[in-house]
């Protein structure tokens, strides 16, 4: 009866989580077309529900009746199998991110890692979808996606090592109490945008959308999708977006922290900071999306590998010989 | 590499510049319109939906010389017709496949007596195929609907006939 209600009482501790993260996935999926409007001087969505706010939601609505095409020469299995994994993937991260001192679902002590291993594994779902496909397109996009997603992963592995240099643990929530003087943003400012920009590579986005660059490869991996399996990828996608967001701000802008800590800003709860920040990196995300052109693939892996991580290597030997040399070690 | 541009590079001086001005055209007003509750203005010289016109008597225009049927390249129109008991030749039947035709004008433009017109709406799709079947009643029903403003489209677009 015990193991019960405990069983019970983390579910409903998932659910309140989940839902809430399901739901801004839909309404970022809005503002994310509506800010990219805004820029070309369009409307964007704004007839269902107020200012088109429902949009997604009809969106979604319509794919749940689309039918399901599973191509005849593809592997069945893993075919349904990758969305569920992208969706999957992009959804249990979210298990660690602290939204206040008290508010996380699991504070464990390697959180960052897990955090970094979950959006690695990410590229599985897009790799099992593009090869099951069995077709030209998604395989090419599959490819393509796996090596950009893997080159930039190398340099957001350096950074997160310049970040807990400067902090001393893996847990989520003392890399944001380590923020409490000076968000890292500041000392570490090249890599914010290094972070930023690789973050960008991670999730498919412009200028690097090359998986499913659809002058060249009509929409990579996920051209033989449709329906609900279409709406799964995109759902997870952008929940792989706002994870990124989530991640770039407990990593730099101090997470829940507010700016100052003055009254009208330390009165305001903690997730709703965490939130204006997730959103301020969204909507650059958003804006970048509509003012930059798409890279070529060499010029994307040379500026991963000839330029990223050679820099953040770097970064790191000076970060470690500043806190070495000024005694500011964490631990000491 | 010369050293301005690689500093421009290392700063991003010209994607800055690219947000910046991005951020600026937010604030600045839309160019499209709200289509289904805001509606840009026509020319009298749109070709939309189909009409037949009456003289103000009530008396259909339409003499059936078949001009209209004859040009159209689309082969959409289908004309019948027969004498009436006054000695006038009318049509017994005006078909138009909607489907068929790619709203070139040229029936409209062959029509010796301005009968048949293309007039400035646009907005008529329809749930099923057969509905764009239209028949003599439903251009006249047309005619007599978009009368006033097809009228004034024609007189305006006279001096360039």
């Amino acid at each position: 009866m015990v193991e019960l209600i405990i069983f019970f009482e983390q579910i409903y501790r998932i659910l309140f989580l989940l839902i809430p993260v399901l739901v801004s996935v839909a309404m970022i999926v809005w503002l994310d077309r509506r800010v990219w409007a805004f820029v070309q001087k369009r409307r964007g969505p704004n007839v269902v529900g107020p200012f088109g706010l429902f949009q997604t939601l009809a969106d979604a609505l319509k794919y749940i009746f689309k039918e399901i095409i599973i191509p005849a020469s593809s592997n069945k299995v893993i075919f349904i199998l990758a969305p569920i994994v992208t969706m999957t993937l992009a959804l249990i991260a979210w298990a660690v991110i602290p939204f206040s001192e008290t508010f996380v679902l699991a504070d464990i002590n390697v959180g960052i890692l897990y955090l970094f291993a979950v959006s690695s594994l990410g590229v599985y779902g897009i790799i099992m979808g593009g090869w099951a496909s069995n077709s030209k397109y998604p395989f090419l996009g599959a490819i393509r996606s796996a090596a950009q997603m893997v080159s930039y992963e190398v340099s957001i592995g350096v950074i997160i090592i310049n970040v807990l240099l400067c902090v001393g643990s893996l847990n989520l929530s003392d890399i944001v109490l380590a923020q409490k003087d000076l968000w890292f943003v500041i000392p570490l400012f090249p890599m914010f945008i290094i972070f930023f920009i690789s973050a960008l590579a991670e999730t498919n986005r412009p200028p690097f959308d090359l998986p499913e660059a659809e002058a060249e490869l009509v929409a990579g991996y996920q051209t033989e999708y449709s329906g609900m399996m279409y709406a799964m990828f995109w759902l997870g996608e952008y929940a792989n977006i706002l994870l990124m967001c989530a991640m770039g701000s407990i990593l730099f802008l101090g997470g829940w922290l507010s700016p100052i800590d003055l009254f009208p800003f330390n009165v305001i709860p903690a997730p709703i900071w965490l939130i204006l920040k997730i959103l301020f990196l969204f909507i650059l995300f958003a804006l970048i999306k509509a003012i930059v052109p798409r890279y070529r693939y060499d010029q994307l892996m040379k500026l991963g590998w000839k330029i990223f991580l050679p820099f953040s290597l770097i970064y790191v030997v000076l970060t470690a010989s500043f806190l070495m040399y000024f005694d500011l070690l964490p631990g000491n | 590499m010369s050293l301005i541009r690689f500093f421009k590079t290392i700063f991003m001086i010209d994607f800055l510049t690219g947000l910046i001005m991005a951020i600026k055209e937010i604030f600045k007003p839309k160019k499209t319109i709200n289509y289904p509750f805001e509606k840009g203005s026509i020319s009298p010289r749109a070709r939309g939906e189909h009409a037949l016109r009456r003289y103000p008597n009530g008396e259909e225009r339409c003499i059936a010389c078949k001009l209209c049927e004859a040009v159209c390249p689309a082969q959409a129109i289908t004309i019948e017709s027969s004498e009436r008991e006054d000695g006038s030749r009318k049509t017994t039947r005006y078909d138009i496949d909607m489907l068929k035709c790619i709203y070139c004008g040229l029936c409209e433009q062959s029509c010796p007596v301005d009968a048949i017109v293309q007039g400035p709406n646009f907005e008529f799709a329809t749930e099923t195929r057969e509905e764009l079947y239209y028949n003599k009643e439903k251009l006249l029903e047309n005619g007599d609907r978009w009368e006033n403003i097809l009228a004034a489209n024609i007189n305006a677009d006279s001096s360039h006939r």
